[in-house]
This record gives C-alpha cells, structure tokens and sequence, in this order.
C-alpha cells in the first residue's frame, strides 16, 4: 500500500519540487509571487472556494432528495449525478461556454439584464461547481440514507419541527460528510483546467487561473519555473485541504461528547 | 480455470507476437509527422499523394502517421520523447526550441531546404462579421475605444506570436521606427481583448460560434477557412495595409530519422512539398504556395497584400521571443502594473 502510494503520489511530487529547486530560493520565492501569479492564486482558490461553498449547498440538497424521496426517473437523476466524474473535462467546459456565451441558449437571455457568466469569474465557479458538486453528493448520501428515520421521527414526537429536526438532527451527522464532500469540491476546482480554460476568457490578472500560467511557462521552455508554481499551487490546496480536515476532526470530537 | 487463464495467456502471447512481426517483418516504412492544429486536413491529403509517388519512385511502401497540436505543445512533446521523424510546425522558434534544448537535430536546420524550410507560407488577416458594420479596415481600427478583438494569448499560442508580430510591425513602421509607439498600440489593442483563448482554433471557436468581438485577427487560411465552414453570407475577410509573411517550417529530426533509418524518406517527404502537385494542394488547402506558376493561378484566392518578415520587422524569432514573449516581455509589460 505504500508503495503504490510512493509510486503514484510521492515520486510525481518530489519531481516537482526537484525541478522547482533548481530555481534557488531567490528565484522560487521571485517566480510564485510575481503580481500575475498572485491575481491567479487569488482567482484560483477564490473561485474554488466560492464554487466549493455552493457545491456544498446544492450537493446537500440533492443528496437529501436522492436520500429520503422517490420518485419517477429517481435512479435517471442518480446516474447524473457521476456524470460530471466522466465527461472529459474539455466537453464540459465547451457546453458550459456554449450555453452562456453571448448568443448561447442561456447566455442570451441573462446578457440583456447585464449579467455575464462566459468569459467571466462568474464562469469560473459555474465550471468549477459542476466538476465539484458530484463529490459532495456521494459524500453526503450514504450517511443520510443510512439515518434512521426513527431518530428523526422521535425528534418529531417530543415537537421539534421540521427545521429543529433538520439542524439538530441531521445536520450534525450529515455534518463531517458534508465537509469531506465540501473539501474534495474544493480540490478538484482548485485543480481545474480543462474545463475552466475554455469559459474563463483567460485575462490576466482578472481570469486567468493558476493552472493556465503552469501551462504558459511549459510553452516557454521553462520547466523549473512551471515546477515553482506547481509547487506553490500544491502547498496552498494542501494547507487549505489540512484545514478542512481539522475542521472535521473538531466538528466529530464536538460531535462524540455531546452524544 | 487454470485452463481457461493460461489459455487466455497464450491468446494474449499470440497477439503480441503477431504485432511484434508484423512490425519487424512488414517491408513499410513509418513516418511520423509532427504538426500543429491547422495544418491537420492539408497533410492528410499530402501523405496520400507523397506515399503514391514514393511507391512510383521507389516501389516501397511508405505509412505515415502524423500528431496535431498547439506548436509549442508538440516541439515540447518532440523534446521530451515523441519519436517525430520530420516535424511541419507553426514557427521556426519551435523547431529552434527542439534544436536547443533536444539537441535532436542541426542548429542550421533552416538552411537545409529552400526558402528558409518554409514550403508554403500564410499571412496575418482580420475577419469581421458581414458588411463591416464597423468600418473596420486597417490595425488602427482596432484599437478605437469600444471595438473588441479576438486573438488568443501568445505566450500559449504560436498562431498569436504571429498576430502580435504583425501588429507590433505595423505600429512600430507607422511611428517611424519608434519602439514607444509600437508598444502603446498593442498595450491599446490589447486593452480591446475581451477574451484569450489559449489557441488559434479556440478564437476562432470563440469569435464565430460564441459571437464574441467585432474582429478576429487569424491565419489567413484559417480564416479562409472560416468563410468556407460558415459562410461567406456571414463573415468577411478584411487585409490591413501591412501584415506579416507567416512562415511555418518543416525540418526533418536527423537523430530520430537516423535511428529509424528513415533519413532518406523523410527528406524525400518535406522536399516533395515543393514539388508543383504539392504545391497545388497547399494552395487548395489555402496555404500560400512558394511556386510562381502555382501561385499565379491561385492569384484570385489569396488577397493581395503588402508582408514583411519576422527578419525584417522584428530582427528574426529569437529576438522576438526573447523581446516580446518571454517572462517580463513587451507582452507581459501590457498587462503588468
């Protein structure tokens, strides 16, 4: 088990930051704060965040809906759900850019009020939210289809009503599945190329996302200074993704003395 | 089911057997062709004709297999292993990035074949919607305030190094020479971009299916092109007073080639391009053709136009890389504080 993890994570990695080394610290440190890698951090984990917060939202929801109601083409609706995890990427972001561009099917009805969506940050998180929202589904969903609907039940006989029973009861359990489901979200949007490229119009320092600037030092014949971003990309969604998880662990330990 | 495994063990061995000699025992020569994105139909064309005359020349057979992609895509792909036999890119900077960096073939490469390596040859053209409802007609009406360009960012694309380098040329002509002048007209231009794609073919996705920007600033035969897809009914080519000789090269890979041993077919294949048949198809396929008598009866394709160089307008493509493409480059300064 640890070696398939040394091989498939851990040398991939350390190749990064040896490519990156060569650099010297001056030359890192110069390279991943440059003011256009910086706008990009801040588009990159911004956008994520925001399209993390709303998968979280919206992936409740659904996984509620999937979890405790049946109705017609239910299991239709389920299979989408994983959809997002099969498309290649790139023909999500093409039908994301159709649909919202200025003379796309939604994109001309939303572009005379003055809303933007293709070609804007906007755009960004709607193509982040659909790669991400699938992981907070499959979080979320076995834990509340595996809650006894007895407890809620009991809830509702000693009068709690519907929205005490839902913040009291189900969603301290659904809780930590929730935020596990929130974080993968967040990674994979922070990870995002291919489907972001073709919706975010790619403006520097207005839409221009982290993965894209690796992409223009490669096309540049600078490999160490693709491996710098790189690295400083990795390091910011792991803190970011070593947040969550204390989080997590915070909210269970709450969690497990108040029971 | 031990049976049935080594069974299925054996049927496996058999198949890879048969690979393995078909591909050591065929009397075929393989040829791979490295390319980039709008070059895709005119080689698919080309590889028919040149193995018919190979096999007439020769009596061998020739099987080529050719790769596209965006330029600095594939001469990175050829760099890190790709085993090309000739590589047909978008600029010589490339094919000098795989000389440099890979060592795989001569640095002189460009001397090895007439006009510069550059069987045929494209320009730099603006396309706008039908009518020209915006009275667009040269470079400086790009940059009036309100009118949106779509030329996709050349720091990913080889097609848009071309596009900066014809306007660069024009600006820095108009202002007599002054380096100033050329850098305030594309920082305006640029302030005109509304979207930057990472490649020719996606701005040209962009500003034709999405209907993004007034003009689109492309390979003429890319834009060509676009007119035959789409309609002449919906767009229409506009040729600005001066714009640049796009030369896209070809080389052959001689450490790749002489570990095949296909040296001797490959240079055949980038040399029968200037042949008068090849260059007939390049001129169908909107290619520029280098052949007097070729191109004089494709006069009527191809819109006259006035071009300079890379050389002449900005003192060749390492000194263009170096200037406006690299880190912190004239184009990096447009969008810098």
């Amino acid at each position: 088990m640890l070696a398939y993890l040394t091989v498939i994570v851990l040398i991939p990695l350390t190749a990064i930051l040896l490519h990156a080394a060569r650099l010297g610290f001056a030359g890192f440190v110069r390279t991943v704060t440059a003011p256009r890698v910086m706008a990009s951090y801040r588009v990159t984990l911004g956008s994520a965040a925001v399209a993390a917060l709303f998968s979280g939202l919206f992936g409740m929801l659904l996984a509620w809906v999937l979890a405790r109601y049946s109705f017609p083409g239910k299991r239709m609706v389920d299979a989408l759900v994983d959809l997002p995890f099969a498309l290649p990427t790139a023909v999500a972001g093409i039908s994301l850019t159709a649909l919202y561009a200025e003379n796309g099917w939604i994109g001309r009805y939303l572009e005379p009020h003055g809303i933007h969506v293709a070609f804007t940050p906007a755009g960004i998180v709607m193509a982040m939210s659909f790669v991400g929202f699938p992981f907070v589904v499959r979080s979320v969903q076995p834990v509340l289809e595996d809650l006894d609907p007895a407890m809620e039940e009991a809830a509702a006989s000693l009068g709690a009503n519907v929205w005490q029973r839902f913040s009291r009861v189900i969603f301290p359990v659904a809780l930590p599945a929730l935020l596990t489901g929130t974080a993968l979200a967040f990674a994979r949007a922070a990870g995002e190329y291919g489907s972001v490229i073709f919706i975010a119009g790619n403006m520097p320092m207005k839409t221009e996302i982290t993965a894209l600037l690796i992409v223009t030092k490669l096309e540049e014949y600078d490999y160490s200074g693709a491996a710098a971003i790189a690295g400083a990309m990795l390091a910011l969604s792991f803190a970011v993704m070593l947040m969550v998880n204390l989080l997590q662990w915070w909210v269970q330990r709450r969690e497990g003395k108040r029971l | 089911m031990k049976s049935l495994n080594s069974r299925i063990h054996l049927a496996v061995y058999i198949v890879f057997v048969l690979m393995a000699s078909t591909s050591f025992l065929g009397a075929q020569t393989h040829l791979l062709n490295v390319s980039y994105d709008p070059t895709r139909e005119f080689y698919e064309e080309y590889n028919r004709l040149f193995a018919q005359h190979w096999k007439a020349t020769t009596g061998q057979d020739v099987i080529i297999n050719q790769s596209h992609g965006g330029s600095g895509k594939q001469a990175r792909a050829v760099i890190d292993g790709l085993e090309a036999d000739v590589v047909t890119l978008a600029l010589a900077y490339d094919i000098d990035a795989i000389a440099q960096n890979g060592g795989l073939l001569d640095k002189n490469w460009q001397s090895k074949f007439p006009d510069n390596s550059t069987p045929y040859t494209s320009t730099i053209v603006l396309l706008v919607r039908k009518g020209n409802p915006l009275g667009i007609h040269d470079w400086d009406d790009l940059i009036r305030p309100g009118i949106k360009v779509i030329t996709p960012n050349p720091k990913t694309s080889g097609g848009a190094r071309w596009n900066y380098l014809a306007a660069w040329g024009y600006a820095l002509r108009k202002s007599g020479n002054n380096e100033q002048g050329a850098r305030d007209y594309v920082k305006k231009l640029f302030a005109n971009v509304p979207v930057l794609d990472s490649g020719a073919r996606g701005a040209t996705t962009t500003f034709v299916q999405r209907g993004v920007g007034d003009v689109l600033i492309a390979w003429e035969n890319e834009a060509l092109l676009a007119l035959k897809e789409f309609g002449s009914d919906k767009f229409e080519i506009v040729v600005p007073s001066a714009t640049i000789l796009a030369e896209p090269p070809v080389a052959v890979v001689d450490s790749v080639a002489r570990k095949h041993g296909t040296e001797k077919v490959a240079h055949a294949y980038l040399e029968y391009l200037y042949s008068p048949e090849a260059q007939e198809l390049a001129a169908k396929y909107y290619y520029r053709p280098r052949l007097k008598s070729i191109a004089d009866k494709y006069a009527s394709v191809f819109h006259k136009v006035n071009t300079f160089t890379v050389e002449e307008g900005c003192g060749g493509w390492q000194n263009a890389q170096a200037k406006h493409f690299s880190d912190g480059g004239t184009f990096d300064q447009i969008y810098g504080k």
